[in-house]
């Protein structure tokens, strides 16, 4: 029996979201004690793969093809549940992003199992193996029981503390026979920005609505995000309007994040907003209209002119910094 | 081709979440919808059948839910669907669903099949991929766009930092997200008058078992109420955050 984990690469290295889920992986190992096993694709080197040991892995299964180069979703789920099955996993963890979005429901069907979409905890009971998960865009929240003999979590990015077990993983280079007909995925351009913070990684998060009124005023904001170390963000119509990259838009149609910190400029507070940024560990809200609903999901608010405030947060960052 | 738009029927965002007892939602006065996801998905196919004559021949919509779900199926053939299919049942989690959708695919051939990245209500984001793995069909997850260009077919789709463009074969599936359409399209009088004419086949369920249920539900967990501050000193907050919250 193991715990199967699913660690994502990018441009083969891993990073801390990685680290969460073999952490969580490792949290679920414990219940029904059991080892945990991560398996990678892609080129990765031995190194590399050797620091998921410290987070709890007890093997990695690394499998590099160039046929595995792009994401698709047939052939990835075709490796995992090949090694799922060697490896008698029970219960297999993956990201709730992009890439665990597309293999986890293939997974599914492939092992009969399961899914707990998107949990932030570890499961209540293994027996009745139970999860639970916001549903509702964050109006709720359900305990689910997975009833099949495999389950399938997919784990919400910033919602589990990395854990160091200080172990050591081993290393296994698997010489994978792929079916290369089920690569059907032809990638044909690519563009990508590089050495920017991610939204989704970022820790911080200053975002702005409406209330900054105009795209010309959006400096000191980008210098708050900037000083704090955080990316930014903002609500859905000010990225309709084209006053910020679509990239930025958070909430139920936008970008769902759960950063330590959100700072809220100029945003009223919409369900659809809030739906995204809910999960955020503590949401600091700025608005000139002291009955604005924002401030019902934030812990900390500031009731005052935006273009006032921001510089005040500015100076009163830097004044940290000095002293 | 035949595009597919998968639909399901969701309380709008706006409306309060109740329940009664633990495990039940109290559904008095809720507003039931299209998915949002799938309204737009809907939009763009709709889009593709206009700008394609002759190469899109039909847009049909399929939704597994009980008849109360029928408004919201006749309101997407009020926005333009062509046609509706109704697994007459009751969705009970994403596994059964998308098994119930394998069957209606596997029997009228669809080119496209298009899905949402998530239903607003379980927010589970795996009915379509488990149903492309059920038709063993290839998929597209993230896809922000879809276009055709005489007759060849390019998905956008959005990764970590940018976007690809990326082809598969048909039949696909394609998982839809934010860009595919940018305002969904509404239902004229003349699309509600000709909805009420256009068919919705009811199919019997396959006997398929879910893998998961919902045991309670709870709601958020309370709120301590909004600590303000001051805006003439913005040192007080910077202050919580970097020595009490330890967050900066
Ligand atoms: C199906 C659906 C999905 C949606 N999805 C999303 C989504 O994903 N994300 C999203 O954001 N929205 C979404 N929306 C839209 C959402 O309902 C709101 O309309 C939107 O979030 C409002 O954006 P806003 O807060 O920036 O603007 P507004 O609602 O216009 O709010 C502006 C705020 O700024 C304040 N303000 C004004 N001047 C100042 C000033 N000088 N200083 C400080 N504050 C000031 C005002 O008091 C007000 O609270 C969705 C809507 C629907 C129907
Ligand atoms: N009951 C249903 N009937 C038809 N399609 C559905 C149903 N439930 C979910 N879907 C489709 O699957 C997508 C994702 O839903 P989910 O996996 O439940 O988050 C939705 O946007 C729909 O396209």
């Amino acid at each position: 029996m193991s715990v199967l984990v699913y660690t994502e690469n990018w441009d083969g290295k891993f990073k801390k979201l990685s680290f969460e889920l073999v952490s969580y992986a490792y949290g679920v190992a414990s219940m029904i004690d059991t080892d945990v096993v991560a398996v990678s694709i892609g080129d990765v080197d031995d190194g590399e793969l050797e620091k998921l040991g410290n987070y709890g892995a007890k093997k990695v299964i690394s499998v590099n093809k160039e046929e595995l180069k792009g994401l698709d979703s047939q052939a990835y789920a075709a490796v995992i549940s090949e090694i799922a099955g060697r490896e008698e996993a029970a219960v297999l963890v993956l990201s709730n992003n992009n890439t665990g979005k597309a293999v986890a429901p293939r997974l599914s069907v492939k092992l009969n199992a399961g899914v707990g979409a998107g949990v932030s905890k570890l499961p209540s009971s293994t027996d009745p193996f139970t999860v639970y998960k916001r549903v509702y865009s964050g109006n709720a929240y359900a305990n689910i029981v997975i009833k099949s003999d495999i389950k399938i979590l997919t784990l919400e990015q910033n919602s589990f503390e990395v854990n160091e077990t200080g172990g050591n993983a081993e290393i296994e280079q698997m010489d994978y026979d792929l079916d290369e007909s089920l690569v059907k995925t032809e990638i044909r351009d690519v563009s990508k920005q590089t050495g920017k913070l991610l939204l989704t990684d970022a820790e911080i998060v200053v975002s702005g609505g409406r209330g900054m009124k105009s795209p010309d005023n959006w400096q000191p904001l980008v210098e708050l995000a900037e000083l704090l170390g955080g990316a930014t963000a903002c609500s859905r119509p000010v990225s309709d309007e084209g006053w910020r990259p679509h990239e930025e838009h958070t909430g139920q149609t936008g970008k769902i994040i759960a950063p330590n910190l959100y700072i809220a400029v100029g945003i009223s507070g919409a369900t659809q907003h809030i739906a995204g940024v809910s999960s955020s560990k503590c949401i600091v809200a700025v608005n000139n209209d002291k009955d604005a609903p924002v401030f019902e999901s934030a812990k900390y608010g500031i009731v005052g002119d935006a273009m006032k405030v921001l510089p005040g947060l500015i100076e009163a960052v830097k004044n940290t910094r000095t002293s | 081709m035949k595009i597919l738009v998968c639909i399901s029927n969701v309380p709008d965002t706006t409306t309060k979440i109740k329940f009664t007892g633990d495990n039940e939602l109290d559904t008095t006065g809720i507003q039931w919808v299209i998915n949002p996801w799938d309204e737009l998905s809907l939009t763009r196919a709709l889009e593709l059948k206009d700008s394609n004559p002759g190469l899109i021949e039909s847009v049909t919509v399929a939704h597994a839910g009980p008849a109360s779900s029928e408004p919201t199926i006749r309101k997407a053939l009020a926005i333009g669907a062509d046609s509706a299919i109704r697994v007459n049942a009751e969705p009970l989690d994403a596994f059964f669903v998308a098994a119930q959708l394998e069957k209606v695919i596997t029997e009228e051939n669809f080119d496209i099949v298009l899905c949402g990245i998530e239903s607003s209500d379980f927010n589970g984001s795996t009915v379509g991929g488990m149903l492309a793995e059920f038709l063993g069909y290839p998929s597209v997850s993230a896809v922000s766009g879809i276009n055709i260009e005489n007759e060849d077919i390019v998905i956008k789709r959005e990764i970590d930092g940018g976007s690809e463009l990326v082809s598969v074969p048909v039949p696909f599936v394609a998982i839809v997200q934010k860009g595919i359409a940018i305002e969904p399209r509404i239902a004229a009088m003349r699309g509600i008058m000709m909805a009420r004419k256009k068919p919705i086949k009811v199919v019997e369920p396959a006997d398929v078992n879910a893998l998961t249920e919902v045991s309670s539900y709870e709601m958020p967990p309370e709120k301590e109420a909004c600590k303000f501050i001051d805006p003439d000193n913005p040192e007080e907050l910077i202050d919580i955050l970097q020595n009490k919250e330890k967050l900066i």
